[in-house]
């Protein structure tokens, strides 16, 4: 049976990698998630089998909730809501690593068999599993809105973090040595403040790092969930845990160092210093003339003079819930024999590629969606480039080795090299970052279109389709 | 000792394996990639099952039926949510590429 059971983890690996392999096309996407799914059902399966099919309607019913909920919440959710569902889900995988190292150090200890291996990932699994759990409930309440919004920051901040984590250690020491240290706190209930401690430092991780850095964080967690489970893979000897686990934390690592690099910072300085200019340096922000533009003029301009254009939009886009009213302008502008492209930065949205998903939503092509490096070379024979929404994506400052901005090294999108660069804005105001953007007054190439993004693009769509 | 030996380098493999799987992937799937990752480590829930199935007090079966809800919320919600957002990105229709003379 061991043998039987052994075999069916390694079919569900290989089921886990040929489906992620699968996840590189979009055409063959969808097949590689159901694969995946389809090994997750034989390592489960498999596992009845090594549990000997205990404690079956225990399981029954905790496997019967947790999937009700999981379905109800996932065929609900919104796309633009999907980066707090995913830190969500992550959360609860974090949570459930934590509790499963907690009751097996119950066990182990009960036996008297928690030997080096088991006493140093126990209380490893608990502390990152606890820190992914409540880092996620924090970016999720941040990303719905709900609390911690923008960077919470307190005095001393670095040293409360390194006094808990100290502390962490000393317990975690003090469970494994069966008390040796302090004797007063019994090794399972040092194994629980471990949880507990972990669950403050979570919270604490996370409450300084501002809205434009979610989507490192989100990744960062996944990574943390990954490595949570391979970690109780340990504990527990059981293979396909540590597999599954590493894979998942290994991609969430890489996935987070090519996020820090999409907005030119080093992960360290995303962490550990908040946002590093809170408000950024408000520098001269003094009066100068901007080309003020109706929306019929850039109507008239895209349907006249423009054979290419290339769009990027930003967050602001979803927030004005314009998606589908962009979907009408590619539309009007493609019938007037216009070439549409979409020029979308790594970090657009709150999540890693999740612009590319609220386009794809409004049934924009994602051939249309063209990433960094393929779309800064198309802005040379474009005739226009439309900003919808976004301002530090394509603030050329960020390029300026004489400016020391929140966002300097940031690649950017490089709209200035179209021949017309027309800006969809509420108003001036700097983005996220807080830093000026010189395109705003090229008022020989740039218009201005003040409005709200969903109002401004109807009135568009209606210009273009008049003339 | 061998047994902790072979899970070590099974860990060090599975690392630079999804270092490689995920490196390729590119900029418009990240999200999908994302949450079809974060369903994987769903797996969890094998470890949930283990738990709950050795014997012990009620707060310890307590914990693992707390452990097993949370597994399956997390690969129920996970590929659910992942096989949402693929659906809609569909193979584009005959192309039409044409410019104004």
């Amino acid at each position: 049976m061991q043998i039987a059971s052994f075999l069916a983890y390694l079919l569900a690996a290989a089921l886990f990698i040929i489906g992620i392999r699968r996840l590189r096309k979009p055409e063959t996407a969808r097949s590689g998630n159901t694969i995946a799914a389809v090994g997750m059902t034989v390592a489960l399966i498999a596992t009845l089998f090594v549990i000997e099919f205990e404690s079956l309607l225990l399981i029954g019913a905790a496997v019967l909730l947790g999937s009700v909920v999981g379905a109800v919440t996932a065929q609900r959710v919104q796309m633009t809501a999907m980066p707090q569902m995913v830190a969500a889900y992550n959360g609860v995988g974090g949570g459930a690593a934590a509790l499963i190292a907690l009751s097996e150090f119950y066990h182990l200890s009960e036996e008297g068999t928690l030997g080096v291996v088991a006493g140093t990932t126990i209380p490893l699994t608990v502390l990152v599993g606890s820190v992914s759990f409540m880092g996620s409930v924090v970016a999720f309440s941040k990303l719905q809105e709900l609390a911690f919004t923008g960077s919470v920051t307190f005095p001393l901040q670095q040293v409360v973090n390194a006094v808990l984590f100290l502390g962490i250690l000393v317990l975690a020491a003090n469970a494994f040595l069966d008390g040796a240290i302090l004797p007063f706190i019994p090794p399972v209930a040092s194994v629980l403040a471990v949880l507990f401690a972990s669950l403050v430092l979570g919270v604490l991780l996370v409450i300084p790092i501002g809205g434009a850095d979610m989507p490192i964080v989100i990744s960062l967690l996944n990574a943390f969930t990954g490595l949570a489970a391979a970690a109780s893979g340990f504990v527990l000897g059981n293979y396909i845990l540590i597999i599954a686990g590493t894979i998942v934390g290994a991609s969430g690592t890489i996935l987070t160092r090519l996020m820090s690099g999409a907005l030119g910072r080093p992960l360290g300085k995303i962490i550990f210093a908040g946002i590093a200019a809170s408000g950024g340096s408000k520098e001269e922000l003094e009066e100068r003339p901007v080309n003020d533009v109706s929306a019929s003029a850039v109507g008239e301009f895209l349907s006249d003079e423009a054979n290419k254009v290339i769009i990027v939009p930003g967050y602001g886009l979803a927030v004005a819930q314009a998606q589908s009213v962009m979907k009408d302008l590619v539309e009007v502008l493609e019938k007037g024999g216009t070439e549409v492209l979409f020029g979308i930065h790594p970090v657009a949205g709150r999540m890693p590629g999740h612009m590319n998903v609220l386009m794809t939503e409004v049934g924009i092509s994602y051939e249309k969606l063209l990433d960094l490096e393929d779309v800064n070379p198309e802005f040379e024979d474009a005739d226009a480039a439309i900003i919808v929404g976004a301002n530090d994506v394509v603030n050329p400052a960020a390029n300026d080795p004489e400016k020391d901005t929140p966002i300097s090294g940031m690649p950017i999108l490089e709209v200035g090299n179209a021949k017309r660069v027309i800006f969809i804005k509420r108003s001036l105001s700097p983005g996220f970052a807080g830093v000026d953007n010189p395109l705003f007054y090229d008022t020989d190439n740039t218009m201005m279109l003040f409005s709200d993004a969903k109002q401004g693009l109807e009135e568009v769509v209606e210009a273009v389709k008049n003339g | 000792m061998q047994e902790t030996l072979i899970q070590l380098a099974i860990f060090i493999m599975a690392g630079f394996l999804g270092f490689e799987l995920i490196s390729r992937v590119p900029n418009l799937l990240h999200t999908p990639l994302m949450s079809a990752t974060n369903a994987i480590h769903g797996i969890i829930l094998v470890g949930g099952m283990i738990t709950i199935a050795a014997d012990g007090p009620a707060w310890v079966k307590f914990v693992g039926f707390l452990a097993v809800f949370f597994g399956a919320l997390n690969v129920v919600g996970g590929f659910w949510v992942t096989n949402r957002m693929l659906s809609m990105f569909r193979p584009p229709k005959a192309r039409v590429k044409k410019r104004k003379g």
